[in-house]
């Protein structure tokens, strides 16, 4: 006699780019995520004591260049989840302006290669509002994710049973109220590991805003480079340092997915 | 005569092809426990949500308390903060605990304070005997509790009126009782109710009209014994071999 019950969410979103994430069947000694973190962490253990000159000396380059690294995606990604929540929202507004404005920004930004936004972007900022390297490195950053991330909460928002919604009105709350109060903190649950596949993205992404002026861990990494011409071992330290960051932070994601299907 | 709470004038609603209320007119009068059966598909959701504005009417009308609910201009959530709804799937909020449930509203759009909103809280947890589980999550609750606490968060409005979509259709048959115990209890306060149900012991016991829907609409309408022992219609009849078989 008419039962359709609303299943709960089971849903995981995912917007990656292709980082390992490791999967539950593969032996945890031997799945790739562990093969290839071992390898970089030994390999950026083992050069630098074997080969002083030049491993080591490219290493100690590196810190301040983390540092910078670091911040550029940590503000970026707070930035880019706020624009993103908007952006989500917008998508699913039945207000035509509104609709039409997230859809259309994120048409816009999906279409341009993130380097081009990122050189564009950061001249017309820095052009026009006057803005200093890193707020401008980050603001640019936080467009371009801005648009993924408003397609992780749309996604997200849809994913929540269309009842939570309708409970929430029928108790006369407001659809703001409704969103702010019953949506969105269920939705941030179920969105939170692509929150993390996105910062993963992020950190890798953030080595193009060197390009432009930030001293970041690549920029420190092209110095040495230029200055003693030895290009193969500066990209090979940088890229192991990357490599285990990235590593280390889908393992912290998996591990946040993991949890969230226990809380279930 | 007393004026009815809800009158229903010519309601028409379709989605896409489908009919889902082809000219309904209906009345519920204070202190009263409508129930409405009918086939699956026969438009008894549509009806009830139309009531609380969850679905707007293609044309007619619905009135509440004489305020004309279809109508743009009228203050919605002034009229859905009266009417409580009460769900086939409970629609609890999962990430609120039962206490948070039950408050969220009252505090949000009655703007009752945090404290008195837990006392009202606290008063009714007694009254669905369930006051121990005033710090459980939803998840922790069999179907049966979610149900009751689903109507409780309804109550904590202070609503006029009541809406209840099949409220024990989910529920494994040994959780039925306990939801049409408080279901009982409200309608001998004199609570008014609409409720869309296949329960037929419960509307024996409490229902003072039963509506008969098929098609998009109202069949047949009378007591509870004209419309189980009497029926007129034989499409009610055949309904009701169908179901009571
Ligand atoms: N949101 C909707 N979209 C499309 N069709 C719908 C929708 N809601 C109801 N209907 C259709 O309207 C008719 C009446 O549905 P409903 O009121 O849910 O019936 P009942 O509650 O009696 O089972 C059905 O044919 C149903 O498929
Ligand atoms: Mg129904």
């Amino acid at each position: 006699m008419g039962l359709e019950i609303d299943r709960e969410p089971r849903v995981n979103i995912q917007v990656t780019d292709g980082v390992l994430l490791p999967e539950k069947s593969q032996p945890t000694l031997f799945n790739s995520w562990a093969i290839a973190f071992t390898l970089a962490v030994v390999l950026l253990v083992v050069l630098p004591i074997v080969r002083p000159d030049p491993y080591w000396n490219i290493l100690v380059t590196f810190p301040a260049g983390i540092l910078v690294t670091f911040q550029v995606t940590v503000s970026a990604i707070i930035l880019a989840t706020l624009i993103g929540i908007f952006v989500g929202i917008g998508q699913l507004s039945k207000r035509t302006f509104i609709n039409r404005l997230a859809t259309v920004y994120v048409e816009i930004i999906r279409g341009i290669p993130l380097l081009v936004q990122i050189f564009f972007l950061y001249f017309a900022l820095g052009r026009f509002l006057r803005l200093q390297d890193f707020p401008a490195a980050v603001l640019s950053m936080a467009i371009c994710y801005g648009a993924y991330m408003g397609e992780v909460f749309r996604a997200g928002i849809q994913a929540i049973p269309r009842g939570q919604m309708e409970a929430a009105l029928s108790q006369g709350l407001s659809r703001g109220q409704a969103l702010r109060l019953i949506i969105l903190p269920q939705t941030v649950k179920i969105i939170l590991p692509a929150i993390g596949n996105e910062f993963i993205a992020l950190l890798k992404d953030s080595s193009l805003v060197s390009v432009v002026a930030l001293t970041d861990l690549f920029r420190q990494a092209r110095n040495y480079a230029s200055v003693t011409f030895n290009y193969f071992d500066a990209y090979l330290m940088v890229s192991l340092v990357y490599l285990v960051f990235t590593l280390f932070l889908s393992r912290l994601v998996a591990f946040m997915e993991e949890k969230l299907k226990q809380h279930d | 005569m007393t004026e009815p709470l809800v009158r229903i004038e010519q309601a028409r609603k379709s989605f896409n092809k489908v009919h889902a209320l082809r000219s309904v007119n209906l009345s519920i009068y204070p202190g009263e426990v409508l129930f409405i059966i009918g086939p699956s598909g026969s438009g008894k959701s549509t009806l009830l949500r139309t009531i609380n504005r969850l679905e707007m009417l293609d044309s007619g009308s619905v009135w509440f308390d004489g305020i004309d609910v279809m109508d743009h201009k009228t203050d919605i959530r002034h009229i859905r903060e009266q009417i409580g709804m009460v769900f086939q799937a409970f629609h609890l909020y999962p990430h609120l605990r039962v206490l948070d449930n039950i408050t969220l509203a009252p505090r949000v759009v009655k703007k009752v304070t945090a404290e008195q909103a837990r006392l009202k809280a606290q008063q009714l947890l007694e009254k669905i005997h369930l006051p121990d589980k005033i710090h459980a999550w939803p998840e922790q609750l069999s179907g049966g509790q979610k149900q009751r606490v689903a109507i409780a968060r309804a109550l904590a409005m202070e609503p006029r009126l009541l809406l209840f979509d099949e409220p024990t259709s989910a529920l494994d048959p040994e959780m039925v009782k306990e939801v049409l115990d408080v279901m009982l209890d409200l309608a001998r306060e004199g609570m008014t109710m609409a409720v869309v149900s296949h329960e037929m012991g419960f509307a024996k016991a409490a229902a003072h009209r039963v509506i008969f829907m098929d098609e998009g609409e109202i069949v047949e309408e009378g007591s509870p014994d004209q419309i189980f022992n009497r029926p007129q219609n034989p499409r009610t009849e055949k309904f009701l071999q169908h179901v009571l078989h």
